[in-house]
């Protein structure tokens, strides 16, 4: 197989992994958003564990997107 | 339409010639200026009336400032406020440098991983020194969580140890590839304006829609850019929270 084609079938496949970051987000978004409406009150005090946890899923999505930029531009 | 033709650096002017590297004053060297200029025009110029009852811009400076105090004293506690000036100085400049960067011909300085990875180090490296300056070896408690059974201890240090390690290259990939993608999308987007745009009266019709949804990237673009500095405040705060508290 041309060594291009190739690079481009692995950056895409690597973009697969953000798909999985995507579930998490969604679900701590959707999880917040549901106990917040529940305990409105106490939904101010969890914002910071809320973006936390926000900024930790989606790292593990922006390293396959990192994968699949070092696939189409650097190596 | 090359998408990655606007993340290129371009010298100004040259300035030096050191040991076969180029020294140069570049568009990135020229946007980190144009933001600092435009904090201290925020910080210093908006208060320096001190009303009692703040206009617009005061309020603006003094939202950002009472912004950042909260979240550094809910995350650190208030041993962590010594970390202030820190804190607010990278929230401000990244935040400014993300937003002066959705306006249309000018250059994202956060694009770039080497600004975002020297950031990073810098709050990594902070976080080492002062952990060990102020709790001396007990900072290492941080890898060894207590109260976890002994027989899995050694994994969860293992664990506990990759994932610290791992932390400058998480904070700082996570602001370099928000703002890399972002730009980018923005860009095929508005090349797939001009593409249909070329095809004639119909081509203008198929146009609105990606022209609309340019714009509603836009808008997601600006909420992206305050989310990102944001968060690269916060865990900043977490981080320090770790060498100032190590024990879990």
């Amino acid at each position: 197989m041309d060594p291009q084609a190739a690079k481009m079938i692995g950056a895409g496949i690597a973009c697969i992994g953000m798909g999985g970051a995507g579930v998490g987000v969604g679900t701590i978004f959707g999880h917040y958003l549901a106990a917040a409406l529940r305990n409105p009150s106490a939904a101010q005090g969890q914002f910071g564990n809320l973006i936390f946890g926000f900024a930790v899923t989606e790292a593990l999505g922006i390293f396959s997107l990192l994968i699949a930029l070092l696939l189409l531009f650097a190596l | 339409m090359d998408p990655i033709h606007q993340f290129e650096i371009k010298n100004l002017f040259p300035v030096a010639h050191i040991a076969g590297v180029d020294i140069a004053f570049t568009n990135s060297a020229l946007f980190m200026l144009i933001s600092l200029a435009i904090i201290l025009l925020l910080t210093l110029g908006a208060t320096s009336r001190r009303a009692l009852v703040p206009g617009r811009l005061q309020s603006v400076a003094e939202l950002s400032y009472e912004f950042t105090v909260d979240t550094l004293r809910n995350t650190a506690g208030p041993e962590g406020m010594r970390f202030f000036p820190l804190v607010f100085s990278l929230f401000m400049f990244i935040l400014v440098l993300n937003v002066i960067g959705i306006i249309p011909y000018t250059f994202t300085v956060t694009s770039h991983i080497i600004i975002t990875v020297a950031l990073a180090l810098l709050v990594f490296c902070t976080v080492i020194v002062y952990g060990f300056w102020k709790n001396g070896w007990r900072f290492l408690k941080l890898f060894v969580p207590s109260g976890v059974p002994i027989y899995i201890l050694p994994l969860v240090t293992f664990i506990e140890v990759m994932s610290f390690f791992s932390r400058p290259v998480s904070h700082s990939v996570r602001l370099f590839a928000n703002m890399l993608a972002g730009h980018i999308t923005l860009k095929v987007f508005g090349g797939f304006v001009t593409m249909l745009g070329a095809l004639g009266f119909l081509g203008w019709l198929g146009a609105i829609l990606p022209l609309g949804l340019t714009v509603a990237l836009t808008a997601l673009e600006l909420l992206v850019a305050f989310l990102q500095a944001y968060v690269f405040a916060i865990l900043t705060c977490i981080y320090l929270n770790d060498a100032i508290h190590p024990g879990h």
